[in-house]
């Protein structure tokens, strides 16, 4: 008795509802709260900036592999999608569309389709976007138009220096804090977002929004977020209890730049992180201590993507020294 | 808190429509088809003739070496064919068929319950031998020698495993709610043939019925202890079993006797009660019957050898959009494609999946999003297996432990790009075993 619907296959016969897509979604969802205070802060900057980014993210992706690598489309993952919004989120909200449109080609071109598409990359797509544009462009890359006064405009928009900014300046001039501490935005307006920055890394509220949801989804996991922001917090706290003049306190730390947006969502990255709880603490102190390092004594004033880059190189070999245990060993420490 | 084993295990819906039903008695078949190979080991000897009458129970194929089993006439009846048919591996296997001489349904003979353990530890063993009584649990590996343990490794406690992890499958509760005294009986039996003290019965706690059950008839027992034990797949592995109990890890490659343990599902110490109080080899089983669209599924105790296709008639037949028929739980079971297939000692389940539930999403690229390691319950990283084995590196996913897979499926479960992780983790172990 044979029956024509019947097929057979090998076990497991049952699946979990979850998807990429699914996966993809819940973080735009978790992006939502803090694109929203960008809308608010900065209006049709901050619209103009996110659709030209994702809509470029996905339309580069399409015409990569349709018509270079002549593969399977892929596009429907949302994956471009989510470099899109988080490349939008490190930008400023008055930069020029062409470049935003080179940022895009590079994330996708460049970090993303070369190495294979989805889950062969190496470094995060949104990241090496915003450095490449950074590097190349670094005086459009660093004017930040002020909040709220710019809603209504795009190119015109009146800009200012933001907190690390300042501070950086401050330090390279060996002035002491106390100087420019009246022109640093408080830490309320820090957490809620009334600041000048890129347009996603307004609001450290917004974000821990986001980041719990993502946390309560079980898209990510505590351990990168929470290890980094204790590494960044203890390490910055060192340096200003040795000498507060100098140095900006742990909590400004946090709350200023693109820390939280870092911790929750660019180190998260599934594709470019470790996967086991240990290998993700290791990545996570590293982006703690680099980001510290940049800030302090880099360059430049904001060393989160940097950090983040830096350590994605070093997954690799993390993920070596850092496997699960095997049930039925012995435990032994495998980390470094 | 409810013990469990730690690392790793996934949650599937349950879906244990059966959980309330009693065991109904399937009616004897026309004909049985009995395979030689129902056990792990080396097959059967076959050792009647055709066109021989045998009665119930009687040996029909004996065992072909010490890992090995014997097989008893499920029906009295006259043996009409030794052939090769298809069983639930696909394959074609030796057979002997029997028609059966029964013209009316009969119900299962109930045995009454006896406490009382004459046999001696020794005799025990043999009997468990005799009656080809093998782990009912799904490995169907022979309980003799599992009992039959080297002096000089110290088992010290006996697991009884109730906790029938796999969805929809309901036969060891019903067995446990229906034979709780016998199954109880049966342990006292173990204990003695392996001289030991203690034993713990370990049941998921979505069964509060048989927890109570056995807590209320073990009171005042010291040597018995029984443990609820929180819902998750699968802790119904030996090994997981062994961790959540005991928190002892059976050591990579090793066996359960290495740390002390010896692990019996209820099933078989029901069987091993039966054979031991009432020499009554091993011909029937419980099987549950059950899918989501089934008409009137259940339990059923089940003659070896009876063709599938009746299970599914006492259920009221197929359902229009049945898209697999499996041959055991849905985690671990196989899909059939014949319904002539017959049950075997070690056919727990018979389950029917609709179209909506056998779908699965086409395979996308690893997003490294690390699931298949965290539900992992060996501590393997399926994802990497997989790769290894796609790009044939057999030495290498060698190196990272492919080999201790306990297939149980709950990286391909999970995995969000609907990778088929274990399918070619099984074929890696292949590779590895070949080389």
């Amino acid at each position: 008795m044979e029956h024509q619907n019947i097929i057979i296959s090998a076990s497991p016969h049952l699946h979990d509802a979850s998807s990429t897509q699914k996966v993809m979604r819940d973080v735009i969802i978790a992006l939502t709260p803090a694109l929203l205070v960008g809308v608010y802060l900065f209006g049709v900057g901050t619209l103009i900036i996110t659709a030209t980014a994702i809509i470029s993210c996905v339309l580069f992706e399409y015409l990569i592999q349709k018509y270079w690598l002549r593969k399977p489309l892929t596009i429907n993952d949302y994956s471009a999608v989510v470099t899109g919004l988080l490349l939008a989120f490190n930008l400023p909200s008055n930069l020029p569309i062409w470049m935003v449109v080179v940022g895009s080609l590079v994330a996708i071109g460049v970090a993303k389709m070369s190495f294979g598409g989805l889950g062969f990359n190496i470094f995060n797509p949104a990241l090496i976007g915003r450095v490449f544009l950074l590097i190349s462009f670094p005086v459009q890359m660093t004017s930040w138009p002020l909040p709220i006064v710019n809603r209504m405009q795009y190119a015109d928009a009146i800009t200012g220096a933001t907190s690390l900014g300042m501070v950086k300046e401050a330090s390279l001039m060996g002035e002491p804090l106390s100087q420019i501490s009246s022109q640093l935005t408080t830490q309320m307006d820090l957490f809620m977002g009334i600041t000048g920055g890129s347009i996603g890394e307004m609001s450290a509220l917004a974000l821990l929004i986001g980041g719990l949801y993502l946390l309560i989804r079980k898209v990510i996991t505590w351990h990168i977020p929470v290890v980094f922001l204790l590494t960044m917090f203890a390490m910055s706290g060192i340096f200003w209890w040795v000498d507060p003049q100098q140095y900006l306190n742990p909590v400004f730390h946090l709350l200023a730049g693109g820390a939280i947006l870092g911790a929750f969502y660019m180190a998260t990255d599934m594709v470019t992180s470790p996967m086991t709880p240990k290998g993700m603490m290791v990545f996570a102190f590293g982006i703690g201590v680099i980001t510290v390092l940049i800030r302090l004594f880099g360059a430049y004033p904001e060393g989160v993507s940097f950090a983040i880059l830096i350590m994605n190189a070093f997954v690799p070999l993390i993920k070596t020294y850092t496997k699960p245990k095997r049930f039925g060993e012995p435990i032994r420490a495998k980390i470094l | 808190m409810l013990k469990t084993f730690k690392q790793g295990g996934i949650h599937p819906p349950e879906n244990k429509l059966t959980c309330t039903k009693p065991i109904r008695s399937l009616p004897v078949p026309q004909t049985v088809y009995v395979p030689i190979a129902q056990h792990i080991g080396i097959p059967s000897e076959i050792v009647v003739e055709l066109k021989q009458k045998v009665e119930v129970g009687q040996m029909i194929a004996q065992s072909g070496g010490y890992v090995s089993s014997s097989i008893h006439s499920p029906v009295a009846g006259t043996v009409t064919k030794l052939d090769k048919i298809i069983d639930s591996s696909g394959y074609k296997k030796q057979c002997i068929v029997i028609r059966s001489d029964a013209a009316e349904i009969t119900d299962r003979a109930e045995l009454p319950l006896k406490m009382e353990i004459e046999m001696d530890a020794e005799a025990i063993l043999n009997q468990i031998n005799s009656c080809g009584i093998v782990g009912l649990g799904g490995a169907t590996f022979p309980s003799f020698v599992k009992l039959h343990v080297d002096p000089k490794s110290k088992i010290d406690t006996l697991l009884i495993n109730g906790v029938e992890c796999e969805p929809y499958l309901t036969a060891d509760h019903s067995l446990m709610l229906a034979k709780a005294q016998e199954i109880k009986v049966g342990i006292h039996i173990l204990l003695k043939a392996l001289h030991i003290q203690k034993a713990i019965i370990g049941i998921e706690a979505n069964k509060q019925d048989a927890i109570q059950k056995f807590a209320e008839i073990c009171k005042n027992d010291t040597h018995i202890q029984v443990a609820a034990l929180q819902v998750k797949y699968p802790q119904g592995g030996e090994k997981q079993l062994i961790k959540a109990l005991l928190n002892r890890e059976v050591p990579k490659g090793g066996l359960p006797h290495q740390v002390g343990v010896i692990v019996h599902n209820v099933g078989t110490i029901f069987a091993i009660y039966e054979a031991v109080q009432h020499g009554k080899p091993l011909t029937d089983r419980v099987v549950t019957v059950t899918g989501k669209k089934v008409k009137d599924p259940g339990n059923f105790w089940v003659k070896i050898g009876t063709p599938i296709k009746d299970l599914i008639d006492a259920v009221g037949g197929m359902p229009e959009d049945t898209r697999k028929i499996l041959n055991g739980g849905p985690m671990m079971g196989k899909a059939l494609k014949n319904l002539d297939v017959p049950v075997t000692k070690g056919t727990s389940g018979i389950v029917l999946i609709s179209n909506v539930e056998a779908e699965r999403g086409p395979a996308m690229s690893c997003i490294k999003c690390a699931r298949c390691i965290s539900v992992c319950p060996m501590g393997l990283e399926p994802y990497l297996l997989m790769d290894l084995v796609e790009k044939n590196r057999p030495q290498i996913a060698l190196e990272n432990d492919v080999t201790t897979c306990i297939e149980c499926g709950s990286c391909s479960y999970i995995c969000p790009s609907h990778r088929p992780l274990l399918d070619y983790i099984r074929y890696g172990k292949d590779l590895v075993r070949k080389n």
